[in-house]
Order: structure tokens, then sequence, then C-alpha cells
């Protein structure tokens, strides 16, 4: 048998009221994987990731991280299980500096325990001196090498995101959940995160999962993709599948009607 | 990423492991501080020692809240009530033998026998006030909203109402009178020291960071793989701790403990003192406790001649109001300042 999958979702579903915002979704990541989520304003893509994060108990559905039932678990335990997100609308520590921001993200694994940092012993010292040298080798990855002791929230926005994106490596994930890492990029900016992502995922392996609007960023960049509709999965497969898909043209085209209608 | 900015390169040491010159000035400060003391204690009044043992203590109180209300970003108000419990169980513990008998009939008699000086007393005060602040912090903190607020000044309210009915026990309204002096300046001046120390060598820690990640973005550090449940109720109890120590210091400071002794206004007070420092500073803290305290007591003898008994405590109101409408996040922000900062972590972002 191979290796348990990094992530397995079946049949996902979460209500609010009487809106059904994800209905029997499915995602399966393997290490390694680059798979983008696509779909509609309102489709339920972010919903599908606060169900994959914890943030919201799915109404039906298993998750399960490395072959492990994680279903109805909090965020911070499937953070520790390996599954780190960014968030739509930016959620940095505002008032900590670049390098705190990515300390926090690495807290949980190289951080000395309670005890030892309460009494200031040799081992609270050697865990500190670990995460701020690793910390600050990701705040030179992300570009951030120049900006690393300047308060986070004083950033520039695509400065932020890459804050967001250093902050959930330094826990050194399995999987990395994106959700529009490009909104309010200029096109530089874009290009450089493709390039990253790229070479994140293909140099360690982390499976990472986009949530895009920006089709071209989404076809280029992904090997699959999956495309949601009313909280539906429509369609699912390579880049050239699922821009034939019929269903996919009639959910793009269909809001895009109703959307001129509303303007 | 390739990074084009403008803003000038800011130099980094990724050297300096154990901030050594962030120690020696510390020592150094307490040094001198303790010099201070010494010549304050040979040349001034025991009014204005005490003063200043009031002052210390005051300032402890202030920063050990900051550790719960400023780093973890919590609104407690529950310093009176851990006070006043930490004050009553060491007061009971260092009390004479020979007048307890007839003073507290209520005492189980291996309490009644028991008398201890003040050090194990303060460790024991400090130990109840922390198993009540991680009963209440257990109850309460794993819900959503401000109900800690609304729990804490309850809990001010419950333990006076104790304090003055489990007569057997606490005499009643009368308090306790006539405990051994057993606290002077220099117990002041330690705990200050400890409560510093402690507090900023956690804020410049990765627990410290974590709490204020909490403080920061409650959902972006659950989703960091913080857990602000355990961090909540951690930064709770050890700012419960120092205020039952502090209170138990004060207790026998003035040699008396009554139920109304540390009250409401004083959880304003201290908070007032956390807001005017800025949420997370200590010096902030420190500066507006050290402050308001001598303001306080200046204004005493005014109240007194002119009859107008709470002009303090306006005088207070007003500064708070004024401090919030010209500096919203307080004097120093969450920070520290940068001098401050440089001179005692050896490193410029600590
Ligand atoms: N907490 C909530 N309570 C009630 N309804 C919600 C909640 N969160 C999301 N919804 C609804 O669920 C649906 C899916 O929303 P979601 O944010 O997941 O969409 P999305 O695909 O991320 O859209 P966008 O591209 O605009 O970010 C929407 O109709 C939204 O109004
Ligand atoms: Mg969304």
């Amino acid at each position: 048998m191979s290796e348990a999958p990094v992530v397995e979702a079946r049949s996902l579903e979460k209500r609010f009221g009487g809106l059904v915002a994800v209905d029997e979704y499915d995602l399966r990541l393997e290490r390694g994987d680059l798979v983008g989520l696509i779909g509609p304003n309102g489709a339920g893509k972010t919903t599908a990731y606060n169900l994959l994060t914890g943030v919201l108990k799915p109404s039906a559905g298993r998750i399960s991280l490395s072959g492990r039932d994680m279903t109805g678990a909090a965020p911070y335990l499937m953070a520790r299980a390996g599954l780190a997100r960014t968030f739509q609308n930016i959620r940095l520590f505002s008032d900590l500096s670049v390098v705190e921001n990515v300390m926090c993200g690495g807290h949980t694994r190289l951080a000395a325990s309670t005890v030892a940092t309460m009494l200031q012993l040799p081992s609270f010292w050697r865990a500190e001196e670990r995460l701020r040298q690793t910390s600050q080798e990701i705040v030179e990855r992300i570009g951030l090498a120049e900006l690393a002791g300047q308060r986070a929230g004083d950033l520039s926005y695509g400065d932020q995101r890459r804050v967001e994106i250093g902050r959930a490596l330094a826990g050194q994930p399995q999987v990395l959940l994106l959700d529009e890492p490009a909104a309010g990029l200029n096109p530089s900016e874009t290009r450089d995160l493709v390039s990253f992502i790229r070479q994140m995922n293909e140099e360690s392996g982390i499976a990472v999962l986009v949530v895009e609007h920006d089709m071209h960023l989404v076809m280029d960049l992904c090997k699959r993709i999956q495309v949601l509709n009313r909280g539906k999965l429509i369609a699912e497969g390579t880049p050239e599948e699922v821009q034939g898909d019929a269903a996919v043209i009639e959910a793009y085209l269909g809001a895009g009607r109703k959307e001129r209608a509303h303007a | 990423m390739s990074t084009s900015h403008e803003t000038p390169p800011v130099k980094l040491d990724a050297r300096v492991t154990l901030p050594r010159s962030g120690f020696v000035a510390a020592i150094l400060t307490v040094l001198i501080a303790s010099a201070a003391v010494f010549a304050a204690q040979q040349g001034l009044s025991s009014y204005v020692v005490t003063l200043l043992a009031l002052l210390f203590i005051n300032a402890a109180l202030a920063v050990s809240l900051t550790l719960t209300n400023g780093l973890t970003g919590l609104f407690s108000l529950g310093h009176p009530a851990f006070m006043t419990v930490g004050a009553y169980v060491a007061a009971i513990l260092t009390f004479p033998v020979t007048r307890k008998g007839t003073m507290l009939p209520g005492l189980p008699e291996w309490l009644a026998a028991t008398q201890l000086s003040i050090l194990p007393a303060l460790l024991i005060a400090g130990a109840a006030g922390g198993l009540l602040a991680l009963f209440v912090g257990w109850a309460v903190l794993r819900l959503k909203g401000h109900y800690l607020a609304v729990a804490t000044l309850g809990l001010i309210i419950v333990v006076q109402g104790l304090a003055n009915n489990w007569d057997g026990i606490t005499r009643g309204g009368a308090g306790l009178s006539g405990l051994p002096r057993l606290v002077d300046v220099w117990w002041a001046f330690g705990f200050l020291v400890l409560v510093v120390a402690f507090t900023w060598r956690l804020k410049f820690s990765s627990l410290g960071r974590s709490m204020m990640a909490v403080r920061e973005n409650e959902l972006a550090a659950q989703c960091s793989g913080i857990n602000p449940a355990r961090l909540k109720i951690l930064a709770f109890v050890i700012g419960a701790v120092l205020a039952a120590v502090g209170g138990a210091l004060l207790a026998h400071l003035v040699s008396v403990i009554t139920p109304k002794t540390y009250s409401v206004l004083l959880a304003f007070n201290l908070v007032v003192m956390v807001v005017i420092g800025g949420s997370g500073s200590i010096f902030g803290a420190l500066l507006a406790a050290a402050a308001i305290t001598i303001l306080s007591e200046a204004l005493r003898p005014v109240e007194e001649s002119v009859g107008l008994y709470g002009l303090s405590q306006v005088i207070v109101a007003v500064c708070l109001i004024i401090v919030l409408r010209l500096r919203p996040s307080g004097l120093f922000g969450s920070g520290e300042p940068g001098l401050v900062r440089r001179l005692y972590s050896g490193r410029r972002d600590a």
C-alpha cells in the first residue's frame, strides 16, 4: 500500500441555516501536489478552507491528515498535524514585526516548553535562538530581509501577503492552503509569487491548494484543478480538461451574465 | 521572491544569542535602584518610605496586569479579588498563634496552631490565587466574548462577600488588624524587580510572542498551531498569582486587611495604569503606576482640607480620557520605548 494522502476530505458539507455553502466536497492531496480550487464568487471556496482547517465544523463528512482522522478537530490541532493556511482577508499579528510574525508560526514546532521558558533554562535560550535563526531564513526566502524588524501592519499589501506565507511555512507544514494569494498584487509581484509557490512545492514537496480568481495564474501554476459552484464540485481535472468542460463554462458564463445584470 | 523597497535596510544582528549586555544593564539598574532605596530608607521619614513601598507594589501589580490584559488581550478586572484572597491566606498563616485562637475561632486546629514566616505565607497565598484563577479561567475563558470582565467583576463581589461573612476565619467586616508588620520597602522592591524581570523575559520569549499573537489575531494564531485557550488561562493564572502575592505583601506592609481594602475602585485604577501606559508595555505600566500613586498621595491632603473626597479619582479618570483622546493605544502602545528595549534586550528587535 502506498503512503496515505496528506489530506483527504470526503463528502464535506456545511450548512448555514438553509444555505448549503459546501456540499459533498471531496479532496485528496498527495505529497508534492499542486492543485487549484476555482469557482465564482460565493461558490464556497473559503468555506471549504475553513472546514479543512477546522475553523468551521463540517455539518457532515470526514477529514483525515496523513491517514489520521481529524474530523472536528480544533484549528490549532489541524495546524500541528501539518496543515497551514493563509487568509483571503489578510490576518497578520499587525503589532508584531515581520520576523516575529514568522516566529509565531514556528512556535509550536520550535519553542521551548512553558516550564523551560518560565525558568529561563538553557534549553529555552537554545530553542529561542533556533527559532530566530529559522525564522530569519524564512524572512530572507520570502524576500523581506530588509523589512524583518518592521511592524507587520505597516507593510504594503503585497508584502503582508508574503509574511502570511512565511508564517505558514515556519510551521514546516505538509500542506499549504492559499486563499487568493495574488489578490491585490501587481503583475510583477504576482510573477514572483507564482515562481515562489512553484519552487516551494518542488523543493520541499509541500502539497499546495490554491484558491485564486486569476485564471492565467491558476492554469499556469496548477497540475490539477477543482471547480466549485454553489458549494458543489462540478469538475476536476487538468487545466485543459477543466477549461473545455461544459458545466464549468456554464457556471462562469452564468455567473458572468448575472454580474453584468447586477452592474 | 525579489524585492525592490525604498526603505533603508535595517541592520539585523542574528549573532546575539544571550542578550548579555541587556543582562548587565538590568543588574546595574537594580543595583543603582537598590542604592536609591537604601538612601531613601536612611534619609527620609518612615511615612515616605512606606509610600515608596506602596508605589513599588502598585507598580508590580500594574505590570502583572499588563501580562494578563496587555500581552494576551484579555480584559480581567479580577486583581482585587486575587489580592484579597492572597492577603487573607497569608494573614491567617502569619498571625501569631497566641492570638489566633480567640480572634479566629473558626480556624481548624492545625491552622490555628500554625504560624509561618512571610516567605512561605506569600508562596501559599500565590498558589491560592492561582488555583482560584485556574478555576475561574477554566470556566470562563473558553467562552468567546467579554465574559471575563463580567465574571471577574463578579468575583470581586463574591470574594468580598465571603470575607465579610465568614466570621470565624476572617473576622467579618472588621477585618484582620494588627498583622505582624513583616514587609518593608525591601520586600516591595524585591517583588517589583521579580515581577518586572519575569514579565520582561516572558514578553520577549516565544511564549509571550504567542500570547501577543492571540491578542493580535486569535484565529490566525490558532491556525498557526497556537492554542489560545491554554495561553489565556496561563496568562490569567500568572497574573492572579502575582496579584495574590502583591495583596499579601500590601497587607503585611500596612498590617491590616479588611474585605473592602481591595475594591472595584482598585481594579479600575490598575486597568487605567495599564491602558495609559499602553496595553502590553511594561515600561508604560511602571510609569503610569508611579504617576498615579504619587498623584493620589499628593492630592490626599488637598482632598482632606477642602473636603473634596474622590478628587484624585476624578483626576485619574480625566487623565485616562486625555490619554485616550491623544494616544488611543496608550503612551507606548504595546511596545517598549526604543531606548529601554535596546538597553535591556541587547538587540533592536528582541
Ligand atoms: N459564517 C457564515 N454564515 C453564513 N453564511 C456564510 C458564512 N460564511 C460564508 N457564508 C456564505 O456561504 C457562501 C460561500 O461563501 P464563501 O466565502 O465560501 O465563498 P467563496 O467561494 O470563498 O467566495 P469569494 O470568491 O467571494 O471569496 C456564500 O453565499 C456566503 O454568503
Ligand atoms: Mg473566498
